[in-house]
């Protein structure tokens, strides 16, 4: 293992490195300094550079300017190889693991230790990767890494059989097997229930209490402050300030995320009206994919002008909800669902999106810029995309290119969309332009209702006040929104009321104004 | 023995040894499709390089006086066909689809023009001496082949990487393993089997080189390999059912009817294109192709 | 740098690449380049005759180039052409035989049209397996390619065979069917199908741009999850855009009986259907570059037919290396032209 040099307490440090992609810096002159033994929490905006920087410790790049120190030592990290075996080990946000394999061999990649055993000489090493995979010593030697948590993962099943908590596990499995002393995390919290992110912050504790350092990168500002010893603040490619975790506050390091004051909690619900009709209704709706039941029993009913919040955590149903909702015929058809499905009083089950566009439903995806947009295509492409088929929007057979021009320009101004020219590449327009695009073009169907998954998941802070505001301005005037969120301060900035979904059912309703968010986060585990 | 087998038995035997014959193409071309797409590169180019195989073949074997020497000059050649179109798609990142269509246009002019330099004449070589050619040698080969190719694959470091790179290329990168590396030694490795499978075809099926003799194996390779899910064993059976269709057809011409009257050659002909084209149609989605097969990948 | 202009100067550029790859062969043959190239020039305009023939050939290389770019507009390959354009020559075939006599004015019409149909049938079938049963499109167009030719075989030996040859070709069609060729190209079987294809470029080039289902495929083209969530119906534009295709290339067949041999002769294309993918690939599957891009492939083709003639070591077989290397050379443009871009970019910060 690594030489703890005594004299440096640092066990990485960042100095003065710059990174350039083509015209825009990412990262300037950033100067970091990480304790060892400690957990650092790295916090920003999307864009701020955190990722990065973080990428650059792990190899994926490499720094254009300055330097890093591992140890008190000058490295030169060009490649994953080189973290390694520098001891750095990472787990990324969206896992790096093959589902078709079991969780032993996605552990075992790259360093698999093979029979026969007998030594070889540096320059024939490469004959190893021909020889018989040794799977029951490295059984017993991971078996070992095993904590209480994870003792009942079968390590031997295919990672697409486990959940996305037990295939977090086997990253962080992954990253033990290499024996890292030094372990980067980028938001590991996204995808877990709040007991499951309870048990992960006991795991890394033990960790640093084995002398391992520890980066988490999040945008869980209350999160930070839980777990961590010390918060870094990124802001627009620069380190911005470090703070002691237990000197600081949510609000001072939202301020420092984003240059200004921040309200971030703040509720301002319009009263329903007391006559508000039914707009859509979902009536027993039970759900499979290939013979697995996604949804079970499944009532929903939302009335006009209504925000109506369904928590939860990613993966218990929300997807094919959200997917059923916007397309339900071909799960009639194939007779994967049953129950029915109306808009205003309208049967809608077997009718395709577009009618369902007509009657009134909207929908922002919540991986908007993959199912929302089509980066290959124009701004002004992106917007009548999904409008094509409305009257206003179509001469005949031709799309009606005046009328989409004049109410992109409406959209422009209102949604305060920056780019330069309508028909320049959609990738041209920076990420938080792209969502209020997508934003601005759903709204633009006046929908009665607009389905919102994770609305403002990747969005700036800044834009997230925003879209917020808008929500709300359209839900006063008569819109209902069925708002789907694992953000639970989201849900209680915004809602009139909550369910929670766990398991492929929607449970009880929970009022935002009576309920605390630990009664629902209990919820959301599957607790009853 | 002899009234052991009456002549019916007789008969199937005869069919099933015939199958295994007219396999022997199939298998090696199936299993350079699985090096390919398994780990991550579409190949539809299989038939150029059983094309340019069967006329490097022919060459070799000719001029040394040895088939093994025509199936070693095979294998080079489609080593460094393989490294061609690696450079393409992997290198130059361009679409596999359209690299394939390209390898093939290529080896079809290039294989008449060649025999025509070599030949005099571009729609068949000169024919293989008896000696030159294969008596029974590939079938042995191609027996052998597919269950080392799973070993490898079910049980080996490498085996396992290219699998992954299939599937999901980022968690070799994590690694530290470089995917491009692994893919284009798939790819060479690939272009040798499928340019031997070649070599099969025109020293040990046929004894000379003509026009456009793949006649569509490549593409029946890859239905194979289709069929077989993309692993190496169920691979080789699907191979074998597609070589007894085709051992069927050569069994059928001239086959007459009661009347006398005979089954035209044509509906003979489409009988493994069609075979193929119904397995492929009524195969359930269930056949899941590796999960990043296609995806061009950024460095 | 207008984006259109560099388009152009690349396609150029990939061309001149492409080339002198190809003349890379004709040296290892032993060939003079130089020759080769001068015959290659030369053969296209020699005379009214040989322009003639450069247009025969554009004009099946205009119609594959653009039953390819409608399957590409929605992202897919249309690899069966070769197979549709059979069939097509099949329906013209079967009209013009089984219902001789049609008066003059309605009988090309119809062969016309069962050209289409059966084009655009054959067409459909790759699109239906793959939106119902998953079937990868390119694999089941190959085989349905070979099954065509073995129908058609079929159909051309046993029931529609001329009982005045020993060819393997169809009877003749009656005069109300045939088309007469210009005069002005002194033989060549050039008719009125020519002008036919500048009407369909202009028709198909306002069909992508202007028209709601020319957006709706784009989109499905360039990415069908979006395009899905969006209202647009995958099944809808795959069916279509194939049957569009393949009605395309069914017209093929109808050219060749109607306005060259009057009769369906077995294996007249020599291999249409692939050069199609080559002309829509370098005119990047616009269909107003298409007919350009058709008559340099045209261009090069009748040159490579006379060096078949020309020279000793030269076969016809050139056309497909030369088309072979212009697609791998377009194909990889891009990755090329990024490669410059980012030189420049470190040459000038």
């Amino acid at each position: 293992m690594l030489n703890h040099q005594a004299e440096s307490p640092f066990a990485v440090e960042l100095i003065n490195v710059t990174k350039r992609f083509g015209n825009t810096i990412a990262n300037h002159q950033i100067n970091l300094k990480i304790k060892r033994g400690s957990i650092h929490g790295i916090v920003g905006e999307n864009g701020a550079g955190k990722s990065t920087a973080m990428n650059m410790l792990y190899g994926f790049y490499t720094p254009d300017e300055g330097s890093i120190k591992i140890d008190n030592k000058d490295v030169f990290i060009n490649s994953p190889a080189k973290a390694l075996s520098l001891g750095i080990g990472m787990l990324h946000q969206h896992f790096l693991l093959s589902s078709e394999e079991s969780a032993l061999d996605n552990i075992l990649i790259g360093a698999e230790p093979v029979r026969p055993t007998f030594k070889i000489p540096k320059p024939f090493r490469w004959i190893r990767q021909f020889f018989k995979i040794d799977r029951s010593q490295a059984l017993s030697t991971i078996e070992n890494l095993l904590d209480s948590n994870s003792s009942h993962i079968n390590l031997k099943d295919p990672v697409e059989k486990m959940s996305v908590g037990q295939q977090q596990r086997i990253e962080v499995l992954k990253v033990l097997y290499r024996s890292a002393e030094i372990i980067i995390l980028d938001e590991p919290t996204a995808v877990l229930t709040p007991q499951e992110t309870l048990q992960l912050f006991d795991q890394l504790r033990k960790l640093k209490g084995e002398g391992k350092t520890i980066l988490i990168i999040t945008h869980k500002l209350r999160e930070v402050l839980n777990i961590c010893d010390e918060v870094t603040v990124f802001r627009q490619g620069k380190v911005v300030a470090s703070r002691d975790s237990r000197k600081t506050t949510e609000s001072e390091l939202a301020e420092l995320m984003v240059g200004r004051v921040v309200d971030l909690h703040s509720r301002k619900i319009h009263p329903l009206k007391v006559s508000a009709q039914s707009v859509l209704i979902v009536e027993n709706l039970s759900l499979q994919i290939a013979k697995v039941s996604k949804l079970k029993n499944l009532n929903l009913e939302i009335a006009e002008g209504e925000i109506l919040g369904i928590a939860g955590v990613q993966g218990n149903g929300q997807t094919e909800l959200q997917n059923f909702l916007l397309n339900p015929s071909p799960f009639f058809q194939k007779k994967m669902a049953t129950g029915n499905y109306k808009i205003l009083g309208q049967d809608v089950g077997h009718l395709p999106t577009r009618e369902l566009f007509k009657s009134g439903l909207a929908s922002l995806a919540d991986d908007r810029l993959r199912h929302g947009a089509i980066a290959s295509l124009s701004i002004e492409e992106n917007f009548y995309l999904g409008l094509q088929n409305f009257p206003h929007f179509k001469n005949g057979i031709f799309s009606d290119k005046k009328n989409i021009r004049s109410a992109l320009k409406k959209a422009k101004e209102s949604f305060d969309i920056k780019y330069s020219q309508e028909n320049s590449l959609f990738s041209s327009m920076s990420g938080g332009n792209q969502q209020k695009l997508v934003i601005a073009r759903e709204l633009a169907k006046n929908p009665k209702v607009l389905i919102a998954a994770q609305p403002t998941r990747g969005v700036d802070i800044g834009a997230i006040e925003f879209i917020h505001q808008k929500l709300r301005e359209y839900s006063a005037n008569g819109m209902s929104v069925i708002l789907i969120s694992s953000e639970l301060s989201e849900l209680f900035a915004l809602s009139h009321r909550i369910l929670v979904m766990y398991n492929g059912q929607l449970g009880a309703s929970f009022n935002p104004e009576r309920s605390s968010e630990s009664d629902i986060g209990l919820a959301m585990g599957g607790a009853t | 023995m002899s009234n052991f087998f009456n002549s019916e038995s007789h008969e199937l035997l005869a069919l099933l040894l015939s199958s295994l014959r007219v396999s022997t193409p199939l298998i090696f071309a199936a299993m350079a499709g699985f090096f390919s797409e398994r780990s991550g590169i579409v190949n539809i180019a299989l038939e150029g390089k059983i094309l340019i195989g069967s006329l490097t073949g022919v060459l070799a074997a000719s001029y040394f006086h040895s088939p093994w020497m025509g199936l070693m000059g095979a294998a080079v050649v489609g080593l460094v066909i393989g490294a061609a179109y690696a450079l393409m798609t992997i290198i130059l990142k361009a679409d596999h689809i359209v690299s394939g269509v390209a390898l093939n246009l290529f080896a079809a002019g290039i294989t008449p023009l060649a025999c025509n330099y070599f030949y005099g004449a571009s729609g068949s070589s000169a024919s293989l001496a008896s000696e030159d050619r294969f008596l029974s040698a590939p079938v042995y080969l191609a027996l052998v082949i597919p269950f080392l190719i799973d070993f490898w694959s079910r049980f080996t470091p490498s085996g396992l990487w290219h699998r992954v790179a299939g599937e999901e290329p980022k968690a070799l990168k994590g690694a530290g393993i470089s995917v491009l590396k692994l893919q284009f030694t798939s790819l060479m490795i690939s272009g040798a089997l499928a340019s031997m499978g070649g070599a099969v075809l025109s020293t040990f099926l046929s004894s000379s080189f003509s026009r456009n003799m793949s006649a569509g194996r490549g593409f029946i390779a890859l239905a194979a390999l289709i069929l077989g899910r993309w692993k190496p064993l169920p691979t080789f059976f699907a191979c074998l059912f597609f070589g007894l269709s085709e051992a069927l057809q050569i069994r059928l011409q001239g086959l007459s009817f009661s009347d006398g009257s005979t089954l035209p050659v044509q509906w003979i002909f489409i009988l493994p294109y069609a075979i193929t084209l119904i397995v492929l149609a009524g195969f359930l989605g269930r056949s899941r192709a590796p999960k990043a097969l296609g995806r061009i990948q950024s460095e | 740098m207008n984006p259109t202009l560099k388009q152009i100067l690349t396609s150029l550029a990939s061309i001149a690449l492409a080339y002198s790859l190809g003349m890379f062969f004709v040296l290892a043959a032993g060939e003079s380049p130089l020759l080769v190239s001068k015959v290659l020039f030369r053969s296209a305009i020699a005379s009214q005759y040989d322009l003639g023939m450069t247009f025969f050939y554009a004009i099946p290389f205009a119609l594959a180039g653009f039953s390819v770019a409608l399957a590409y507009r929605s992202g897919l390959f249309n690899i069966g052409a070769e197979g549709q354009l059979n069939m097509g020559a099949l329906g013209c075939a079967m009209m013009g035989i089984f219902y001789p006599n049609l008066p003059a004015f309605v009988a090309p019409f119809a062969a016309i049209f069962a050209a289409l149909l059966f084009g655009g049938l054959w067409g459909l079938i790759p699109a239906v397996l793959k939106t119902e049963r998953g079937s990868h499109e390119v694999v089941t167009s190959i085989m349905l390619n070979f099954i065509a030719a073995a129908l058609c075989s079929y159909f051309i030996l046993y029931i529609l065979k001329n009982p005045e040859s020993q060819n393997p070709e169809s009877k003749t069609l009656g005069s109300s069917y045939l088309f007469k060729s210009f005069e002005f190209f002194q033989g060549a079987p050039v008719g009125i199908f020519l002008f036919a294809i500048p009407v369909l470029s202009i028709l198909i080039y306002f069909f992508f741009e202007k028209s709601i289902l020319g957006f709706e495929m784009k989109s499905a083209g360039s990415s069908l999850e979006a395009a899905e969530a969006a209202g647009i119906s995958a099944r809808k534009i795959q069916w279509l855009s194939f049957a569009l295709a393949g009605a395309t290339a069914g017209l093929i067949g109808s050219v060749e009986i109607l306005s060259n041999s009057g009769k369906f002769k077995m294996d007249f294309s020599p291999g249409y259907g692939f050069s199609g993918i080559a002309v829509c690939l370098l005119a990047r599957g616009n269909p107003l570059l298409i007919t350009i891009s058709a008559l340099f492939f045209a261009w090069l083709h009748k040159g490579a037919m006379d060096l078949d003639i020309e020279t000793e070591k030269m076969t016809r077989d050139m056309t497909s290396i030369l088309q072979a290397l212009i697609i791998a050379v377009v194909a990889s443009q891009q990755s090329v032209v990024n490669f410059v871009k980012m030189r420049r970019r470190k040459f000038n910060s």
